[in-house]
């Protein structure tokens, strides 16, 4: 009886253990294919090779750089030692205007061009990420 | 003026009247008189009315727009109109921790009068456990938060809520949600109370089974009111984005409902006693987690009003102070104290809910790791990182299909030993289920396999409680009536998910926008002037290709108080689909974007959630019928 006890606890211990380290193998697993890092304009300009995968660009929307037609809007991030021009065809927040700050998910083109598939929205007109405040170097 | 003062002081005689209450519970503890000694329930309402008179002091400030009190100042303008007034109150972050304290104090006075049949030193120590939380809070309101900071000279005009928070949903979400929160804190107080007195027990199980249900029931509901808010006034048309401030409120959920289930052994059985103390005590950590993290800055949303990293130090101490004084009590004092021998057979009711348990525990570790590790990273290595929908969704989606086949037989099966019955029945409802989603899914996805087996497993689920209800065989009627509605609604979230369509598209007033489907016609605008906004209204006409025209008047609000825009999302709903149409503006161009979605189900993921929370229901009012 004793040993039967023994027995089944510790098949009961070693599926969860084996339970737990696989778990925990699948979760960073798929955290390292789904992270989004989130990049400078100069950041971008210093990457030796360009990434295939889902980015953030943070900054300020350029002055007079954003351009508007039926199915896209253009403009430029700058955080004012570099830039980039966006591509973007969807949903633009309202707080999203020249001179603001932006943050924009997508892909990488090349060095100079960004194709955007999401831009975030943001809650309050001061209100500034502190990703795109740090890529400002504002402190 | 005078109600600021007035809900000073009765904050500080509340907090003199918890340490009191302290003092006179610990003599009382030694006291041979089997009853309570009746001046603790005495104090303990003293002590919810001062906090009572404190709020509502609290209140009348807002109302009477008094802006020599500072956060009336911050969060409240003269044109505001009287309901956001009144819901600004807790709009922000002294307030709500003002509504936190309330609610703490709220539920402590319930419990010493509900629990007169309990052992007398077991309801002092839930009682001294509780008010040990009361007085951090109230210390943590005092120096880090007063909610009665006076401003001299006193502003003529206030600086405005968030317009964003004046919203009908979100005005009764926070008190909700906390009710939920906060409940947890009596299961916590309670099972460390529990463990000292070496009582948990089957009558313990059965006594803290209420608490667990009650806060179990006003989470589910005020996290759908928060989804439901997300979903027409964040203008994205989603209902859940997996933000980490949504996780933090979905992590207590999850150990909340394994919590449920487990009680459910110990009351039946007197098993998984450890167990049982370990959920609760991590149910209410992870809502204190949930505090620090929304509270101290560290995650961007909504949520974060202020940002003040006192704040965020005081909550984390108070945090390790707690969670080591638990484990401490935990390991210190607990006895597994089982006298029935612990054999289940594999397939037991006992088994399903050991399976439940490690699903739960799976999801909750997936979002706690997806929530967390961005800051870790953070902070270890200065990298900015975002963990996003499809992190969660490749993780969680292909183990629901097991889930729900589980949740199904689980509720078939009896304690101890069981065996399946009407084997048939239930093979020949798999087959119907796989079939039924075949023919639906053949035309409209292209990720056939998995689609099938998983939306084969919900139907499953669907079919077999729908059964159990209609013949009223069951004799847990509240769990059937959760599980169905559990399986109801992730097959509104699949296929709402599924079949929702999207179009974006910039577009000028007077055109037409053509698309596979329709025509979307941008009629013309009109301009409103309410008392606190300015509005453009969009009027709009979506042809569908059957010559169905629905019109659809999105909104685009400028306030001036805080200056913000915001965009109101146009929605019509219908019990089978929603037309969704938002629009926004970009400054100095003709230019409108707008984003009409149609999605189908989303009426009925907010029911299944309700049909979730009434099984909840009637599972508190299936005890009292018991006795």
């Amino acid at each position: 009886m004793y040993g039967k006890k023994v027995k089944l606890r510790f098949l009961f211990l070693v599926l969860i253990l084996f339970s737990v380290i696989l778990s925990v193998f699948l979760i960073l697993q798929s955290l390292k294919d789904n992270v989004v890092y989130f990049k400078s304009p100069s950041e971008i300009k210093s990457l030796l090779e360009l990434d295939k995968k889902k980015i953030r660009v943070g900054g300020m929307v350029k002055m007079l750089s954003v351009s508007i037609n039926s199915d896209e809007v253009n403009f430029v991030i700058t955080d004012f030692k570099n830039e980039i021009n966006v591509t973007y065809s969807g949903a633009v927040p309202n707080l999203f205007a020249e001179g603001k700050g932006v943050v924009a998910e997508g892909f990488l083109k090349d060095r100079n061009y960004f194709l955007a598939t999401k831009i975030l929205a943001k809650h309050d007109e001061n209100y500034m990420p502190p990703e795109v405040k740090e890529a400002l170097g504002v402190k | 003026m005078l109600a600021n003062q007035l809900g000073y002081y009765s904050l500080i005689i509340g907090l003199l009247c918890s340490i009191y209450l302290c003092y006179v519970s610990i003599k009382d503890l030694n006291n041979t008189n089997r009853n309570v000694n009746p001046n603790i329930i005495i104090l303990s309402f003293l002590q919810l009315t001062f906090v009572i008179i404190s709020f509502l002091s609290l209140i009348l400030s807002f109302i009477n727009s008094d802006f020599s009190n500072e956060i009336v100042f911050n969060n409240s303008h003269t044109t505001k109109p009287l309901f956001y007034k009144i819901t600004g109150t807790w709009g922000n972050h002294e307030g709500s921790l003002l509504l936190w304290l309330l609610v703490l104090t709220l539920f402590i006075f319930l419990f010493l009068i509900k629990s007169k049949e309990q052992p007398k030193k077991y309801r002092i120590l839930t009682l001294l456990f509780q008010e040990l939380i009361i007085i951090g809070f109230f210390l943590f309101i005092y120096m880090t938060s007063n909610p009665f900071n006076y401003l001299f000279p006193v502003p003529t005009e206030g600086l405005g809520l968030n317009p964003i928070l004046q919203d009908p949903a979100l005005a009764i979400h926070p008190p909700l949600l906390y009710l939920g929160y906060v409940g947890s804190s009596i299961i916590f107080s309670a099972s460390l109370a529990a463990v000292t007195q070496n009582y948990i027990s089957k009558e313990w199980g059965k006594h803290i089974k209420k608490w667990v249900l009650i806060s179990w029931i006003f989470l589910t509901i005020g996290i759908m009111l928060g989804s439901i808010w997300a979903y027409y006034e964040l203008g994205w048309g989603g209902f859940w984005f997996w933000d980490p401030v949504e996780n933090v409120s979905l992590m207590p959920w999850l150990t909340l409902t394994a919590l449920l289930h487990c009680i459910l052994v110990l009351e039946k059985r007197g098993g998984l006693t450890s167990w049982v103390v370990i959920l609760s005590i991590t149910t209410f950590m992870l809502s204190m987690c949930g505090t620090f993290l929304v509270r101290s800055g560290i995650l961007n949303s909504v949520h974060t009003f202020a940002n003040d990293p006192a704040r965020g130090i005081f909550i984390l101490i108070f945090l390790f102070i707690l969670i080591f004084l638990s484990l401490g009590i935990f390991f210190l004092f607990h006895k597994d104290n089982n006298k029935d021998p612990n054999n289940f057979f594999w397939l037991s009711k006992e088994s399903s809910i050991l399976v439940n348990n490690w699903f739960m525990m799976y999801f909750l570790s997936v979002v706690l790791i997806g929530t967390v590790y961005p800051i870790f990273l953070d902070v270890i290595l200065a990298e900015k990182i975002s963990v996003g929908a499809p992190f969660y969704q490749k993780l969680i989606t292909p183990f629901l299909a097991p889930f729900l086949l589980f949740m199904a037989f689980g509720l078939k099966l009896k304690w101890i030993k069981s065996k399946i019955e009407n084997k048939s029945s239930l093979i020949m409802f798999l087959i119907i289920s796989i079939m039924l989603t075949f023919f639906i899914l053949k035309n409209i996805t292209t990720d056939l396999l998995f689609y099938t087996i998983l939306i084969s497993a919900a139907f499953f689920l669907f079919f077999t409680t729908l059964r159990e209800l209609f013949l009223k065989k069951s004799n847990n009627i509240s769990q059937t009536i959760s599980h169905f509605g559990f399986s109801l609604l992730i097959l509104s979230i699949l296929f709402n998910g599924i079949l929702t369509s999207e179009i974006t598209t910039n577009i000028k007033v007077g055109e037409r926008y053509v698309y596979s489907n329709g025509e979307i016609f941008f009629e013309r605008i009109e301009k409103e002037k309410k008392s606190n906004f300015d509005s453009i209204v969009g009027y709009f006409k979506v042809t569908n290709n059957k010559g169905k025209v629905t019109k659809l008047n999105p909104e685009i609000r400028f306030y001036n108080q805080p200056v913000t825009i915001t965009s109101e999302a146009d929605i019509k709903t219908t019990l089978l689909v929603d037309k969704f149409l938002v629009m926004n503006i970009v400054k100095g161009n003709d230019y409108f974007n707008i984003r009409y979605q149609v999605k189908p189900f989303m009426l009925w993921i907010w029911i299944s959630v309700l049909i979730i929370s009434l099984g909840g229901l009637m599972g508190l009012r299936k005890k009292k019928y018991e006795k």
